[in-house]
């Protein structure tokens, strides 16, 4: 049946189904961020941790396990990154059933993309973290932290400002996967977009979908950036606004 | 306060290996500036992140306020740390967190609770000078601002040693001054012993009790400057009063006089023209104010040969003053 803009219920219909999408693709990417971060920010931690001459680099006193954990990990992070999406989602389908009971729905389609963005963010936190001078551990440790007061009072606030930046590039894939999902498994804005805006060749409805992603992608990454920038405290707009009078003040005076 | 004994530490990387220290010994008696000078690559930043066990040594001990470090477990270690405190060339301050914040981290590992901390943390940035910054973060800061933070950081959990790594190579010398000088302070008033290590030996002009001398990993000399001063063949003593190299004067004999306390204001040159008829050239002299004390080394050239000269030399000797004859 093709729809008819024309018809006084198109419009309407139009912004219920929207909403409904929309707000199934919120809660699929929320969720699995949600899931991300608790999973992925310790994964990131541990990757860098257990590297040759990392904070745990030798876990309960053992070099050697430290080494193992950190191939095994660094391993699973490059299998999880490099399956592409539409394997993975299928390969899942039966790990999927075990955990949420279905692998249809919105949340089914969770676990497919909390997997896939999990080892995706890892090394985002990896990378930020890696970027932490080695003279802020030290500093601590002349103070006598511990390593878990290394990690949660110097590690992870120092590397917030890239982590804020890579979770944000983040959210944009997992946008981009639950769409894809959505016509897999049905539910969120993907599954909008195929049924309404491929089957029954409406531009409308597939624009519609296009400029609600768009926009939910341009405020979660503007929101991003501001948070980012709000922990960096790298700019020192004081100074410049300071120097800027002096110098035109030597200017006049030819000093 | 600090003895360091018998500590080896070897690098190895990438099939290359650096004996960075061997077989090292120091000793820092409680309230004093000791420095330890050495050139890039000699192993003063290894031996300062032996003392606190930054760097663990291969072997030979630490031992700090009665504490042997290098025989406790990682738990007891990190309790006395708390005891040294630690600045660096690079000031290595959490950028998202303000001056305050940085002071009060070290409470926070401690464990003191945020009223107290924060009454520390602004107690001891009223000491350095930055009460004003507490809420700066450290990118508004000047070099010398930032390692005030540093020095109060360190300070905040009232530790008994202060270690300093180049704490001020990367400041301009006026700031250098006033970090010196911010340091001697403290040293002072709150009686904290003090190791630093630097190049620069107006550094341990300045502000040291003690220096030491590092080449290659190994101590050469050490001592307190005032006794180096006056030791024959002391390098530590000709860095501090250089007078270049010896110039070749066929038929005359050059000789360094190092003076030092009550030496210092008499009248040398003059005493030896009236009572040997010598015509006494000077060749070069250095000239310092070390501990508060006037201390300096002058070349003179003295005409004859050395066994000729010998009745003024040890005339000088006599007086107390360190005569070397460097040149016949
Ligand atoms: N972690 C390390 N791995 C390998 N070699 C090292 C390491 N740390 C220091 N070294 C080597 O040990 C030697 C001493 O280094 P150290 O940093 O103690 O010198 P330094 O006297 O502090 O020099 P600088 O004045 O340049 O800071 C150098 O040859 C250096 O290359
Ligand atoms: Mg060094």
């Amino acid at each position: 049946m093709l729809l008819d803009p024309s018809l006084p219920q198109f419009w309407s219909d139009l912004f219920q189904v929207l909403l409904i999408g929309t707000g199934q693709t919120l809660y699929m990417v929320g969720v699995s961020l949600l899931i991300t971060v608790i999973v992925g920010l310790p994964l990131g931690i541990v990757l860098v941790g257990t590297e040759p001459g990392g904070l745990f680099e030798s876990p309960f006193g053992s070099r050697r396990l430290g080494r193992v954990v950190n191939r095994v990990l660094d391993f699973i992070v490059n299998l999880g990154r490099s399956v592409p999406f539409i394997i993975l989602m299928v390969a899942l389908i039966p790990f999927t059933r075990l955990v949420v009971g279905t692998f249809i729905g919105p949340t089914a389609a969770i676990v497919p993309l909390a997997v896939v963005a999990i080892p995706f963010f890892a090394r985002m936190v990896e990378i930020a973290i890696k970027e932490v001078d080695t003279g802020l551990i030290e500093a601590a440790e002349s103070l006598g932290a511990t390593r878990w007061q290394i990690v949660s009072k110097v590690l992870v606030p120092e590397a917030l400002s890239p982590m804020i930046l890579g979770l944000s590039t983040t959210v944009t894939s997992i946008i981009n996967f639950s769409a894809m999902v959505g016509t897999v498994a049905g539910g969120g804005l993907g599954d909008v977009a195929v049924r309404y805006g491929y089957q029954r060749y409406s531009t409308i409805h597939m624009v519609a979908v296009i400029f609600v992603i768009f926009v939910i992608v341009m405020v979660l990454q503007g929101l991003a950036t501001m948070l980012a920038k709000r922990f960096a405290h790298r700019s020192r707009p004081n100074r410049a606004e300071k120097t800027v009078p002096a110098l035109r003040a030597s200017a006049v005076t030819g000093a | 306060m600090i003895s360091v004994q018998h500590v080896s530490k070897t690098f190895r990387a990438g099939g290359t290996v650096t004996a960075a220290l061997q077989d090292v010994s120091l000793e820092v008696a409680e309230g004093e500036i000791f420095g330890v000078i050495g050139q890039s690559g000699a192993g003063k930043s290894t031996l300062i992140r032996a003392v606190n066990l930054l760097e663990r040594p291969d072997s030979g001990t630490v031992t700090v306020d009665g504490d042997e470090l290098t025989a406790l477990s990682p738990a007891d270690l990190r309790r006395a740390r708390r005891k040294i405190g630690m600045v660096f060339q690079h000031f290595n301050l959490l950028q998202g967190r303000t001056v305050r914040g940085n002071v009060e981290l070290g409470l926070e590992i401690i464990g003191v609770d945020g009223d107290a901390r924060r009454r520390r943390a602004l107690e001891i940035l009223d000491l350095v000078g930055l009460a004003d910054k507490a809420g700066a973060y450290p990118a508004e800061l000047s070099g010398g601002q930032k390692q005030r933070v540093g020095i109060a950081r360190a300070l905040a959990g009232s530790p008994k040693v202060l270690l300093s790594d180049e704490a001020t190579s990367a400041l301009d010398p006026e700031t250098t001054r006033s970090i010196l000088d911010l340091v001697k302070t403290i040293n002072t008033d709150l009686g904290l012993t003090v190791l630093l290590i630097t190049h620069e030996m107006d550094v341990v002009k300045r502000i040291c009790d003690s220096a030491a001398l590092i080449e290659g990993g190994r101590i050469v000399e050490q001592g307190r400057i005032v006794s180096l001063i006056s030791t024959a063949g002391s390098r530590l003593a000709h860095e501090l009063f250089p007078l270049g190299a010896v110039p070749a004067l066929p038929g005359d004999t050059v000789i360094d006089i190092t003076f030092s306390g009550g030496s210092a204001d008499r009248p040398v040159i003059a005493q030896l023209a009236r009572t040997y008829g010598l015509d006494v050239s000077i060749l070069g002299a250095a000239i310092e104010t070390i501990g508060g004390n006037q201390a300096g080394r002058t070349r003179l050239a003295l005409p004859g040969s050395a066994a000729g000269n010998a009745a003024p030399i040890s005339d000088l000797r006599n007086q107390g003053m360190l005569v070397e004859i460097v040149g016949e």
